[in-house]
């Protein structure tokens, strides 16, 4: 019985150690290493003919070189600070966006939901990438929007969005949008209706009501949300690569140029660890209040 | 000292604190009230009984404000009430689930609607505190709802619904999620919180048991309209229609032509069958189609021929043996079946009538009613 529960939990835990914890570790030790010109261009290399002297004189090398480095150039925390700020912004406007969406879902006709869910999912039908290149053509100065926008008159001259932080923003903000639906619908669907109109008779006005009961009750779709957008959004290179300008600047994007132009592994390496504890950090913290609060209910 | 008895609505110079006039509800082509007028008395707990589907849920959602009546006013203490949203009436509710806020504690749930009046926090907590008390919840005000029994929930919606001090209480099924057990106790418990806290209560229920038991006045409904209004007693003992005494309780109805003399009524039911003779204040034209209702326990089930108004002879078919009662089916010479129940004062082993037995079923002239309809 042991065994076998045992079993079923050691599927995913080696999945994960195997795609996730040793790649982590990888990565870890050649932000640690120093570069060369070598193939892989880096060092030390772990030699273990040369048995325990080896491993010692490998260990020895390595060394926060790279960490001290990021510190001294001021383009890794503007680029760390610009990516958060993209992010979060990104993600309060998905919120904003993705909520009333998800509210109109979950209270629209039984017989309607599912195709509304299909709806959402479907872009997900076509690639990505064509998904924001598509947008690349929609945005452009002779997009289909300056088009349609001076063809209506509102305006005489192009908008120069594409190339600019605005299109990062609706590509970021369109292509995440159904993470935000999703978990905040199935959070909203699980409501009872009668709890608004037991708010309602107990004095609410319709506003009060939401503030006060769904928006609570949907607190655990809109963390879950918001999660599912601020991590993959803050470490977005496509996106910022394909709709961006050259004053656009987020951390994937330097660390695509550590890598690939720069050839400079160790300092991508570093960058990488960087962004992986910006981002683990607060949701360590995050879990642990929600863990405490939940024990303190008892 | 004479003790006074309740019934505001035999006296003519008493205001009803809720009427219904000429109220109409129609959901598309549906029609879920019919031109339903009602007189509802301060301190009453007054139920509206029927089956599912007969408009009593949408009498309550009416009286708090969800749903607007097509044609006809609805007054509270004279004032229609109309134009006042949910929110604003001083009516609460008692939901059919409950609806407790789930993210919140007993005692935040109770606090509610204090808050929204805002009210000072002293005035919360001591008001908070006297439901509490008067629930019996003192000990769970910290936890959730989901961390409270079914019948602990039941007490917690009361004591929400009841916190603000409404002039009207609505209660939809309110014991509807309970086991039976639970429930009788809970009844007793409602009607002792009504009389304690002074509350028009209005309770919805399909229950005609529950009904009986907590109400002073019981609405019968069918199909958007309300059939009979009274008090349980008359409701059971003379119901006007057959629909009201088939609905509530076990009855025997036999059709047949009525013959009147006086208050007499001769009623011919079946062929080389002796007539029912039954009392009447009504009248009914000569070999006018009427029914005759009776309950079980007011027919007398004997081995040997009794001498009564009525005596019927017939065969035991059934004996449905429920412990306190036992109810005899009894097969009358023209297939009709009667239903006699008798108290089982004696064990088991002491009855005297069983299966296939030839019995003689009596009872008094004034046993029964009669019915148009």
């Amino acid at each position: 019985m042991n065994l076998r529960r045992f079993a079923l939990i050691a599927v995913p835990y080696i999945w994960l150690l195997a795609l996730f914890l040793v790649p982590f570790l990888i990565v870890l030790k050649i932000s640690l290493s120093d570069i060369a010109l070598a193939r892989p261009p880096y060092m030390p290399q772990l030699d273990l003919s040369a048995g325990w002297e080896g491993i010692t004189s490998f260990f020895a090398a390595l060394d926060f070189e790279n960490f001290v480095f990021l510190t001294t150039d001021d383009l890794y925390w503007r680029a760390y600070l610009s990516s958060l700020q993209i992010a979060a912004l990104s993600t309060f406007i998905t919120l904003c966006i993705g909520y009333p969406i998800a509210y109109g879902m979950a209270r629209a006709p039984l017989e309607w939901r599912a195709t509304l869910l299909m709806l959402v999912i479907l872009p997900f039908w076509t690639s990505f990438l064509i998904r924001v290149y598509a947008w690349m053509g929609i945005l452009s100065n002779e997009g289909l929007l300056n088009q349609f926008l001076m063809w209506t008159g509102l305006i005489s001259a192009p908008l120069t969005i594409l190339n600019t932080n605005t299109a990062v923003y609706i590509g970021i903000v369109y292509t995440y949008l159904p993470f935000m639906i999703l978990p905040i619908y199935a959070a909203l669907e699980k409501m009872d209706e009668s709890l608004l109109e037991a708010a309602e008779d107990l004095g609410c006005s319709r506003i009060q009501a939401f503030w006060l009961v769904t928006i609570p009750l949907s607190r655990n779709g809109i963390i879950a949300g918001c999660f599912l957008v601020f991590i993959p959004a803050i470490g977005e290179f496509v996106i910022p690569s394909l709709l961006g300008g050259s004053g656009t600047l987020m951390i994937g994007k330097v660390l695509w140029e550590e890598f690939f132009s720069n050839r400079d592994w160790p300092v991508a390496s570093a960058v990488a660890i960087i962004l992986l504890l910006i981002l683990i950090i607060p949701i360590i913290l995050f879990q642990r209040n929600e863990q405490k609060a939940r024990e303190a209910e008892g | 000292m004479s003790q006074k008895v309740f019934a505001p609505w035999e006296d003519a110079t008493e205001k009803p604190l809720i009427q219904f006039k000429g109220v109409t509800k129609k959901f598309g082509d549906f029609v879920a009230i019919d031109n339903l007028s009602l007189d509802i008395y301060q301190k009453e707990f007054f139920a509206l009984l029927g089956p599912s589907g007969c408009g009593k849920t949408t009498m309550m959602r009416m009286l708090a404000g969800f749903e607007a009546p097509t044609h006809g006013t609805i007054l509270l203490a004279g004032q229609d009430i109309a134009p006042v949203p949910p929110n604003k009436r001083a009516v609460n509710m008692m939901f059919q689930s409950y609806a407790l806020f789930p993210h919140l504690s007993v005692w935040d749930n109770i606090a509610f609607g204090l808050r929204r009046e805002g009210q000072d926090k002293d005035a919360i907590a001591a008001r908070v505190e006297e439901m509490l008390r008067l629930t019996r919840l003192s000990k769970f005000a910290k936890r959730k709802p989901h961390q409270i029994s079914g019948g602990q929930r039941q007490r917690v919606a009361l004591a929400r619904s009841l916190a603000k001090a409404p002039k009207l209480l609505l209660l939809d099924e309110p014991l509807g999620a309970l086991d039976a057990k639970l429930r009788q106790d809970t009844q007793f418990e409602l009607m002792d919180i009504q009389e304690k806290t002074g509350t028009t209560f209005v309770i919805v229920t399909h229950d005609q048991e529950e009904a009986m038991t907590v109400a002073s006045r019981v609405a019968v409904m069918d199909e958007g309209r309300v059939i009979q209004v009274a008090t349980p007693s008359v409701i059971y003992e003379a119901p006007e229609t057959v629909y009201v005494a088939d609905f509530i309780g076990d009855v025997n109805i036999i059709q047949g032509r009525a013959s009147q003399d006086a208050d007499k009524v001769r009623i011919d039911w079946a062929e080389g069958q002796p007539p029912i003779i039954g009392t009447t204040q009504k009248t009914f034209s000569p070999s006018q189609t009427c029914h005759f209702a009776i309950r079980p326990e007011k027919v007398a089930i004997s081995t040997e021929q009794p001498e009564a108004p009525n005596v019927l002879q017939g065969r035991v078919i059934d004996i449905a043996y429920l412990g306190n009662l036992s109810t005899y089916h009894v097969e009358l010479p023209d297939g009709t079946m009667m239903k006699a129940q008798t108290a089982n004062t004696r064990r088991l082993s002491r009855r005297d009538i069983t299966w296939e037995d030839n019995v003689w079923l009596s009872f008094t002239d004034t046993a029964g009613v009669l019915l148009e309809r």
